[in-house]
């Protein structure tokens, strides 16, 4: 007597087919909303000439991390632009910042809900688990089915894929405040909403900048992968580069991909600081 | 009037703290309790009342329920039952609204770690309070500055908390609790992070600043030397009950149980003890009043060898030895004024024993003890001051007698 296989995978695909059937008002409205964000940043990424551009970006890195690493900046973008890379790099910056954008505004919220509440914490906790241990390829299915090809679902999964970081760091920033100082907050008659903004969320803003760093850098790696399912960018050049053999492409583009992530890491790493 | 009254005060921490109660009646220790019911008692019927402008010490050890107790006073913590009334009114009956308005203009609170905001420079900390009420910009910064100039760090506005000592991070959380002008300042544990010397400083600096602002102070401590120095009134805590309440002392003096003799034990009491304590009444002549006859009769009658001599104001004028009054009389003098002496040491009743002991065993008289109106009030000798300072020292030694003895014993069973 053999046990009957437990319908697991028809299970999710009735699901998602009665989503797709049913909820396509919905999907829509999110596609659009996602389309106008990524236009809307790619249209400012590229409009300076690249030239002006990487003096912008040099001229951050400066303000917000070092010398050194301005210069960094400044060589390693102009080594992208002199190897024909600049459209396809802004491109994946659009698409990876629209992602962490969207990914705080759900993030940070959860994360303090999650801080606050011990029941919340409960349930979102196995639900970032789950998340983050899920192979990175498997959130393309349903982006691909709800959304289609293109962008849009390379943002919508790259969102989901980068989310868990800046919702625990978040909650552990908060939960990590020094309970005398949220007593001293609450001691001289702070209401709830003061003692969130005045108190708590600038003594965790640290933590929560780790949490955002962390969401930039895996929302990098995601939107590369996210070039199979035609999100564009420097994803899509890797892509070629592995389907058609060469080599030199490839290469350019993982460099670009490296220069971007380093640029974004040491920028972003020291936001909690200032 | 008291500001604060509270009155049978309980606090269960635990998922059901119903069940405690019945057990509590019947008289069930604390660790039982905890056993039985999984519920720790933070604060077991405690009652006590503070008066305005006094400053009261909660002192006990850790886990006695000290920091609990100051911190159902505004409600840091909710207590599981009873009244506190503050101005009157009980707290514990407040909605949410009065809570934070009584936070804000009543109470305030300074914290054993500072608990300063790091993101703020210290002008901004100080400010805190007066923020979240909503007082205008200008105004709160005004009244911040004050606060910081009356606990000496003007000059260090614009700095940031880690940047200071921990003094001074101390400082400002004074100053931030000064800022709104409370009613009442709760101290929990304010000084016990700092090192001695710093904590002493700081000691003085409250004490000076009570005399100038007459706040009502709650002053949360485990260290007796500071009760017994800030505090006018003290209540001794031991597992959430107050095992004693009452001056300095008649803590020291008047141990109310077992508990509270074994923590008064070690302390120096000779810095704590006042004149006034062991004084004894004094038998005084009135000049020019009564002449030698009379001094004469009174040292007889009583066994004296010397009396003082007070006016008709019982203002000190000196002191006559039975052998001048005795001269006197067989020379048939009727004024004793003559043979008065004035090489007598004057002293008040709050002088601490220790401060005159020195003069006690040089003075060849008994010190004098008047009150600030000048009257003669009692007299102290070094006698009585020796007994109070070696109260407790007798165990330290042994007759030699004894460890002869001990000793004879020891080799006797050895041998046996």
């Amino acid at each position: 007597m053999s046990i009957p296989k437990i319908p697991v995978g028809q299970l999710f695909e009735k699901i998602i087919n009665w989503l797709t059937d049913n909820a396509e008002v919905f999907f829509d409205a999110i596609s659009n909303s996602v389309t106008a964000i990524l236009t809307g940043l790619e249209f400012v990424l590229l409009l300076p000439h690249p030239v002006l551009m990487i003096a912008i970006m040099a001229a951050l890195a400066w303000w917000l991390a070092s010398r050194n690493i301005a210069i960094f900046s400044a060589i390693g973008l102009f080594l992208i632009y002199n190897m024909g890379y600049w459209t396809q790099t802004m491109e994946t910056l659009a698409l990876v910042l629209a992602a962490v954008l969207i990914s705080l505004a759900l993030g940070i919220p959860m994360g303090i809900w999650a801080a606050k509440k011990d029941m919340a914490e409960r349930i979102i906790r196995p639900v970032l688990d789950v998340m983050q241990t899920l192979p990175a390829f498997v959130y393309l299915i349903p982006a691909v089915l709800f959304f289609k090809l293109g962008p849009v679902p390379g943002v919508i999964a790259t969102m989901i894929f980068s989310l868990p970081p800046v919702v625990r760091l978040t909650c552990l920033g908060i939960r990590q405040v020094p309970e005398e100082i949220r007593e001293a907050a609450i001691s001289f008659g702070s209401n709830p909403r003061q003692l969130l903004l005045k108190a708590e969320l600038p003594v965790a803003l640290p933590s929560i900048m780790a949490g955002v760093n962390q969401t930039i850098m895996l929302a990098l790696s995601m939107v590369v992968i996210s070039g199979m399912i035609g999100a564009g960018g420097l994803g899509n050049e890797v892509l070629k580069g592995i389907t058609q053999l060469k080599i030199d492409l490839g290469f350019e583009a993982g460099i670009s991909i490296v220069i971007l992530a380093i640029y974004l890491d040491r920028v972003t790493q020291h936001l909690g600081q200032k | 009037m008291s500001v604060i009254e509270v009155r049978n005060l309980f606090k269960v921490f635990g998922n059901d703290p119903k069940r405690v109660f019945p057990l509590i009646e019947k008289g069930a220790k604390k660790d039982e309790i905890l056993k039985k019911t999984g519920c720790a008692i933070g604060i077991n019927n405690a009652s006590f009342s503070i008066e305005k402008k006094e400053i009261f010490v909660l002192m006990g050890l850790s886990g006695s329920g000290k920091s609990t107790v100051i911190r159902c006073l505004n409600r840091l913590i909710r207590p599981t039952r009873g009244e506190i009334l503050i101005d009157g009114q009980d707290i514990m009956k407040m909605n949410k609204e009065e809570l934070l308005q009584v936070r804000r203009n009543t109470l305030s609170m300074v914290f054993q770690h500072f608990g300063l905001l790091p993101h703020r420079s210290i002008i901004k900390n100080v400010e805190y309070g007066l923020e979240v009420a909503g007082i205008p910009a200008e105004e709160r910064r005004k009244k911040a500055q004050e606060a910081l100039e009356l606990v000496g760090l003007k000059g260090y506005e614009n700095s940031m908390p880690n940047e200071l000592s921990g003094g001074m991070q101390q400082r400002v959380g004074l100053a931030r609790a000064l800022a709104n002008d409370p009613e009442v300042l709760l101290m929990d544990e304010a000084f016990s992070a700092l090192d001695p010397l710093i904590r002493t400083q700081m000691q003085d600096e409250l004490q000076e600043l009570q005399a100038r602002m007459h706040k009502t102070i709650v002053f949360i401590t485990h260290d007796l030397d500071e009760a017994l120095k800030l505090g006018d009134r003290i209540a001794i805590m031991k597992d959430g009950e107050i095992a004693q309440i009452g001056t300095p002392e008649e803590i020291l003096t008047n141990p109310a149980d077992d508990y509270v003799k074994r923590f008064v034990m070690n302390v120096d009491r000779s810095k704590v003890i006042t004149a006034s304590a062991l004084m004894r009444k004094v038998d005084v002549i009135t000049v020019p009043k009564d002449g030698p006859h009379v001094a004469v009769r009174l040292m007889e009658k009583k066994g004296l060898s010397s009396v003082f001599a007070v006016d008709g104001e019982r203002r000190l004028a000196g002191m006559v030895t039975i052998d001048d009054a005795v001269k006197l009389e067989r020379g048939k003098k009727k004024d004793l004024t003559p043979a008065l002496t004035t090489d007598i040491y004057v002293t008040g009743p709050d002088t601490p024993i220790a401060d005159l002991l020195g003069t006690a065993m040089t003075a060849n008289y008994a010190i004098a003890i008047q009150d600030e109106n000048g009257r003669l009030m009692g007299q102290l000798d070094r006698a009585t001051i020796l007994a109070e300072m070696y109260d407790d020292e007798e165990e330290a030694m042994t007759p030699l007698d004894e460890i002869l003895e001990n000793n004879e014993e020891a080799e006797m069973e050895r041998e046996a």
